[in-house]
């Protein structure tokens, strides 16, 4: 008796092991399955990235951080800080879609010229367009997300207005209405009553911009880029969006005051001297900045 | 029980078979392929990103260079590093070479003499184990945009000098077009002699680099030796186009001045080409165009050359154009032409005097021979590779340089004339960020028209041959 209960056990078991074991799964990915998704294309303007086409590229830059699946464990991945992306997640810190979603091949493509500031990530700018077009593909072919999923639409960023002293004045009334003093400090030193707690997605300590140490804002250091940053979040981070909170036009203002934090010179900065503008007061009643 | 010879032959020939699988599976199981690898360590880059293959530089590497050792992404400053990092590498080869070298005169002698009776013209050849020199490089950033590099470099006999020593501001009012370099370093060349992808004696140098007419006596022009003086250069934000001036002793990088005081200019500048899926071509030109000494004034004799006191500066240049050619992901051709010229007292013997390469010196009331000319001459390097993979790289390389006017009239219009060729390959078994090690192979025979002793020979060619396979390593 006991040993017919074996033997159905072990059936058991053997069966559930030879149906379970082979499902993919993205912790668990293997090289049989990126050999699978090497069709993957990437299309920026004209040009077409192909996967297949980036492998070498990908093994004489990339694999020390990223890693031969992709998943940011490289050789270099205990030294570096921060760590490397995790390709097979498929979330992207710099996108001009809404959080949550793909980015488009081109914020991937633009991301690789540009490099990410305050990370190990160089600016590749010395490949042709077509290689990098082929690494798109290649980081693409990392994730089942990009088979699933479509990229999101960009946002609209409505055309930059003028800069007025009054509008930076409103755009530290934002700062202080969402609360981003909370994180990035009342001066932009990345020291407010949270700073210290953050950590990313996957658990691991992460600082919040310094405004004021002069290092380019990581994914893009034009007004634009940085009205896109807060309006998309970046993902994978503390940093949220804030669609939902604020209205464009209110957007163009928080641009212009962080604008002021920064050690850059700028006209914000040279207006915001002018107006005698203070920090935000974390403990004035909302709408009393 | 004694072997037969069939059967410990047969045993020795398993056992050598055995050795060279063993080492094949080693080789080629080698998990992974390799630069600077204090660079590499500070970054956490392989060599690979940085060099086609070490330590010759890829694009991405010049533009590290370029940009003073900096990555630009705020991680330049020394103060993200451990304080316990050390930016120093050390680079070594340990190697077995044979030499062979052809009509070299050689003393005979009768039976039972000690002093010579005469003299024979033979091959002489030497094979063996053999070192390279040390190089003991460190650079990198004292501060964000200050960059600094220093090359202590011993011979195989332990003898050591400095090789390079600069210090460079970069991106002056933050333009990457103006950047700034003091001290003894290498001259803007493209395609670098202090990075090659080759080793022997006459294939670890372009001879295009530093070539001198026979007689010739200006050592000043030599484009390959590392030179003492200021550099202006500048780029544009991704490398594409890139400018250099330098000012330069008329030294060749000899320090406490020695000769006189005379300068040179070095000049480059190129731009590259975004040209799809064979990748990213650069064309450019160089110039050196400078002035040497001729005459050496002396204290107490014909030979008590007074340091840095010589005048009666000459002439010479040296331009040409370079371009290097992308074919894909594993083929390229690196391409440097020249033409030299030295003015016709250079071409008489007169020049470095005091190092015993001129014979001459011209002293008040000196003319030159009836006829003499500059000399002048053009030549071509051409250096194809395939990169299996950034641990496997096949170099090949042709030179040739010809005379196209000799200083004196009358002399065969080929003396001197050289052609070089040289096959290598270069075996990376591991790549990380840590260390660098090849395993080298090469072949290089030179030869040069008229250099040789006659006694009689209807040639008077030189042929010179290397084979070497050693290790290249350094961490």
């Amino acid at each position: 008796m006991q040993r017919n209960n074996l033997r159905k056990w072990s059936l058991l078991l053997g069966a559930v092991a030879i149906v379970a074991l082979p499902m993919p799964s993205w912790a668990q990915l293997t090289k049989y399955d990126l050999e699978s998704r090497m069709g993957v294309e990437s299309h920026v303007g004209n040009i077409t990235g192909h996967a297949k086409a980036a492998k070498a590229d990908y093994r004489r830059y990339c694999v020390v951080c990223h890693g031969e699946l992709g998943d940011g464990n490289g050789e270099s991945f205990p030294w570096i800080d921060p760590k490397p992306r995790d390709f097979q997640l498929g979330v992207f810190k710099c996108r001009s879609t809404p959080t949550g979603t793909l980015p488009t091949d081109q914020d991937l493509f633009d991301t690789l010229a540009r490099g990410l500031d305050r990370s190990n990530m160089p600016q590749w700018s010395t490949f042709t367009k077509q290689q990098r077009a082929d690494l798109v593909a290649w980081v693409k072919h990392f994730s089942p997300r990009w088979t699933n999923e479509k990229p999101g639409t960009p946002i609209t960023i409505p055309p930059e207005p003028e800069v007025t002293p009054e509008r930076i004045k409103a755009g530290r009334d934002v700062f202080a209405r969402v609360q981003c003093w909370k994180c990035h400090g009342v001066l932009g030193q990345a020291n407010g009553p949270s700073a210290a707690t953050l950590t990313d997605d996957l658990g691991r300590p992460i600082a919040a911009y310094n405004f004021t140490e002069g290092a380019r804002p990581k994914c893009g250091d034009t007004d634009r880029d940085i009205y896109r940053i807060f309006m998309t979040g970046l993902d994978g981070t503390p940093m949220p969006s804030f669609a939902d909170n604020i209205k464009p036009d209110e957007a163009w203002d928080l641009v212009f005051y962080l604008r002021t934090l920064m050690s850059q010179n700028s006209k914000e900065k040279a207006m915001a001297k002018q107006l005698g503008l203070k920090p935000v007061d974390p403990n004035a009643p909302a709408g009393q900045q | 029980m004694r072997l037969s010879s069939h059967s410990r032959l047969r045993d020795v020939s398993y056992f050598g078979s055995l050795v060279l699988i063993a080492v094949f599976v080693m080789l080629a199981c080698s998990p992974r392929a390799n630069a600077l690898p204090a660079f590499a360590r500070k970054y956490g880059l392989r060599c690979s990103a940085c060099h086609e293959s070490w330590p010759m530089l890829n694009y991405f590497g010049q533009k590290f260079k370029d940009n003073g050792y900096q990555l630009m992404n705020d991680r330049d400053a020394p103060i993200w590093q451990s304080p316990g990092y050390w930016p120093v590498t050390f680079r070594m080869v340990s190697m077995w070479h044979r030499v062979s070298t052809g009509k070299v005169l050689v003393d005979t002698y009768s039976p039972g003499l000690t002093d010579p009776t005469g003299v024979a013209i033979q091959r002489i050849t030497t094979s063996g184990f053999d070192l390279s020199g040390l190089d003991l490089h460190t650079g990198g950033t004292l501060d964000k945009n200050i960059s600094f590099f220093l090359l202590p470099s011993s011979d195989p006999a332990g003898s050591f000098h400095f090789e390079t020593v600069m210090a460079r501001l970069d991106n002056l009012f933050g333009s990457p077009w103006l950047n700034i370099k003091l001290g003894k370093f290498e001259l803007d060349n493209l395609l670098s002699e202090k990075r090659p992808l080759t080793l022997t004696g006459n294939g670890g140098i372009y001879q295009l680099y530093h070539f001198i007419p026979v007689g010739d006596g200006n050592i000043f022009g030599q484009i390959g030796d590392n030179q003492l003086g200021a550099e202006l250069m500048g780029h544009s934000w991704n490398d594409r186009t890139r400018y250099s001036a330098a000012l330069l002793s008329s030294n060749d990088g000899t320090t406490q001045l020695p000769y006189g005081n005379a300068y040179s200019g070095f000049f480059t500048a190129s731009q590259a080409f975004d040209t799809g899926k064979a990748g990213v071509q650069r064309i450019g030109f160089y110039a050196m165009i400078g002035q040497a000494p001729t005459t050496w004034r002396t204290s107490g004799g014909a030979t008590g050359f007074l340091p840095g006191a010589a005048i009666g500066n000459k002439s010479f240049s040296r331009e040409g154009f370079v371009g290097q050619f992308y074919f894909g992901q594993h083929v390229d051709l690196q391409v440097v032409t020249q033409h030299g010229q030295d003015s016709a007292w250079f071409g008489q013997g007169y020049g470095d005097l005091i190092d015993g390469v001129a014979t001459l010196n011209n002293t008040t009331g000196t003319v030159l021979p009836a006829g003499s000319r500059s000399p002048s001459w053009n030549g071509v390097l051409f250096e194809p590779h395939y990169i299996y993979s950034p641990q496997l790289i096949f170099i090949g390389r042709y030179e040739t340089i010809r005379m196209s006017q000799q200083s004196t009239p009358g002399t065969p219009s080929n003396l001197g004339n050289i052609s070089s060729y040289t096959l290598a390959f270069r075996y990376n078994p591991f790549m990380t960020s840590r260390a660098g090690f090849a395993w080298h192979n090469e072949y290089n025979w030179l030869h040069q028209d008229g250099t040789g002793p006659s006694l009689g020979l209807t040639s008077t060619n030189v042929n010179t041959s290397e084979v070497m396979t050693g290790f290249d390593f350094d961490f």
